[in-house]
């Protein structure tokens, strides 16, 4: 296999981060920039899902031996590879990661919201959500003489 | 002084469960608090959930100096499997702070909410600072690298709300606040990415285990780059130059409440993690981490003491270059942490320390003196020490400390650095610091100049003096300033635990 092919999940997970990146810094709108936020911390959710993989793998929940479920999923591996590792023909993906992220993306959610309402204050308070208007109109109140009444 | 090993601050009973206590109190008033009926109601709880963090602060204090090492296991699966605290000298250190600056932030907010934020958002305000001190607390008791995660997200997410409700005094307040969030997020996200490759690396997540299966892969360029992602991760929450972009906003804009907390606790929660990371968990010796400390760390803390003290100089707003000053002197904290393999870190722990009170009784004194005029700049307040000695003088004090002056804890937490810095033998950080310190006089001799020695502007607001609420949680931070400055026994046994905890392997 060529490492394009075998690197596959890794090069979608580096293209996605540089993309969220590049929106985050790049964007003068505050929304299109949680949406560059969000597709960066999807990168690190596939990262992590990626990393928990076992090719061939199913979901760790305990199968029983010799169970019509357990040939099923025997079937679908290479015999080489289930001779090797011996466990009555089941292969598990490591749940840890899986579950990781899944916390990871709940955090992730709840940024979101937070982010998502403080722009829509923005835009109450300064009439728009274009950080170049923002800055026009924070410069402007940085400068004024006296106290803000 | 009673010596720490001597402190039995609770009974057995609570004391065993001490580390689960720390960090529930507050998250169950958290919850309390944002069911309250009324505002004062939510103070009362928000104190009281405080008051209780730091007792059991203090009775960790005690364990950790009489055994050196708590650990806590929950739900009976033993670490590494299982996520346990970890609480050791360093982390004892950082959760008295914490909670110490919770309860005198808490307190202080029963008056200087009220005039600050509408009063419907009390409760909520309350709850999310309760939140924020959860998450804190929780970030330096545990020994588990994602449970960090959580914790560092569990502070940051209530931060980001606390900083934007500052909207009704300066509407400034919002872009910081949002600013703060994309920063945040990414500095957090970062962290994560570090810890998948070192989950990666090593197949665990508890610190001491990571630890133990580091120190033979520090070869692994998986290792290296999960080193990498961690530290920029912490660098941006911790404000290390040039990640602060988000911090003078989110300090100066804030309601005083939160930036008197933030000042004293979260950049430094922050550093907490990234001291763990690069002197605990990475392997000493490790070329990279080595290369990181000399030709990284110490040269960008160098340029933060330097760049960021010229623009407070030449800052006009107050709190800005309060703000900017924080940034400066996580610039001092990190070139002591640089030296710290050499010398030992109790001189950065110390100021780490030190610096906490200081700028929280200048955070404190400008918040107090809010309370009765609306004012930005510094001509603003020219002359104010007629109207509002005490504040005014509260705010001396913190000023001098800043500063170095002598009889104050800045002194000597900045004496100690520098014995630190020549014993490692690197005079250039000596001479760094002195001119640092230096330029610290310059701006903090601008805002005493303008506060005690200026005429008020003709026909200028009148300030008032803050009501007692406010005073007293001031003045017990300003004396503490001045007594650690003459007998420095408690905050020195506290550095030099959490220096030990740092030097050991965990």
């Amino acid at each position: 296999m060529s490492f394009f092919a075998m690197h596959f999940n890794y090069i979608v997970v580096v293209i996605l981060l540089m993309a969220g990146l590049f929106l985050v810094f790049s964007s003068g709108n505050l929304i299109k920039r949680m949406i560059g936020l969000a597709m960066f911390q999807s990168s690190a959710a596939l990262f992590f899902i990626s990393l928990g993989k076992v090719s061939g793998g199913t979901a760790a929940i305990a199968v029983a031996p010799g169970s019509t479920e357990a040939r099923a999923l025997a079937s679908q591996l290479d015999p080489a590879y289930v001779a090797q590792v011996g466990v009555e023909g089941v292969v598990y993906s490591n749940p840890l990661p899986h579950a990781l992220i899944l916390t990871a993306i709940v955090v992730g959610v709840a940024t979101l919201a937070v982010g998502l309402a403080i722009a829509v204050r923005i835009r109450e308070a300064f009439g728009s959500v274009e950080a170049k208007d923002i800055d026009v109109l924070s410069r402007v109140e940085a400068t004024q003489p006296g106290p803000q009444a | 002084m009673i010596a720490l090993d001597a402190l039995h601050a609770a009974p057995p009973v609570l004391t065993l469960h001490a580390p689960v206590l720390l960090v529930a109190a507050p998250l169950i008033a958290a919850c309390a608090a944002a069911l309250a009926p009324s505002g004062r109601i939510g103070w009362m709880i928000s104190v009281t959930g405080s008051v209780f963090a730091a007792w059991m602060a203090l009775a960790l204090v005690g364990e950790t100096a009489r055994h050196g090492l708590v650990t806590y296991t929950f739900g009976g699966f033993a670490p590494p499997l299982g996520i346990g605290f970890h609480i050791d000298g360093f982390s004892a250190m950082m959760a008295l702070l914490i909670s110490c600056a919770g309860v005198i932030a808490s307190i202080y907010s029963g008056h200087a909410l009220t005039t600050e934020v509408r009063a419907e958002k009390h409760t909520l305000v309350q709850a999310g600072f309760m939140l924020c001190q959860t998450g804190l607390l929780g970030l330096v008791s545990t020994g588990d690298a994602f449970n960090a995660f959580v914790f560092l997200e569990v502070s940051s997410i209530g931060t980001y709300a606390l900083v934007a409700i500052g909207e009704s005094r300066d509407r400034r307040a919002l872009p910081a606040a949002f600013n703060y969030l994309i920063m945040g997020t990414i500095g957090a996200t970062f962290y994560l990415v570090g810890l998948g490759f070192l989950y990666a690396a090593t197949g665990t997540l508890n610190m001491v285990d990571m630890a133990a299966r580091l120190a033979t892969l520090s070869d692994s360029t998986v290792v290296q780059a999960g080193f990498a992602f961690v530290v920029v991760g912490l660098g941006i929450k911790a404000a290390m130059f040039p990640l602060h972009g988000w911090l003078p906003g989110a300090y100066a804009y804030a309601p005083s409440l939160v930036s008197i907390f933030l000042a004293a606790t979260a950049t430094k929660a922050s550093l907490y993690l990234m001291a763990r990371f690069v002197f605990d968990v990475f392997p000493d010796g490790a070329a990279f981490g080595q290369g990181f400390i000399h030709w990284v760390l110490a040269p960008l803390a160098a340029t933060a003491a330097i760049v960021c003290s010229i623009q407070a100089v030449f800052e006009r707003e107050v709190r800005r270059i309060l703000a900017f000053s924080s940034v400066a002197q996580v610039g001092f904290i990190l070139l002591g942490l640089s030296v710290g393999a050499a010398a030992g870190f109790s001189g950065a722990m110390l100021y780490l320390l030190a610096h906490a009170l200081l700028k929280m009784t200048l955070f404190m004194a400008i918040g107090g003196l809010a309370l009765s005029l609306r004012f930005r700049t510094l001509d603003d307040i020219a002359g104010i020490a007629r109207d509002a000695p005490w504040s005014a003088t509260a705010f001396a004090i913190g000023a001098a400390g800043l500063a170095g002056a002598p009889l104050t804890i800045g002194f000597l937490a900045k004496w100690r650095l520098i014995e630190d810095a020549l014993h490692a033998g690197q005079i250039w950080i000596v001479v760094v610091l002195a001119v640092a310190s230096l330029l610290t006089l310059l701006y903090v001799g601008r805002m005493v100049e303008a506060v005690f020695f200026r005429a008020a502007p003709a026909g200028a607001q009148r300030a008032k003096e803050a009501p007692v609420g406010v005073l007293a949680p001031l003045f017990v931070i300003a004396g503490l300033c001045i007594w650690f400055g003459i007998d420095a026994s408690l905050p020195e046994q506290l550095a030099n635990s959490a220096s030990r905890a740092l030097m050991g392997a965990l």
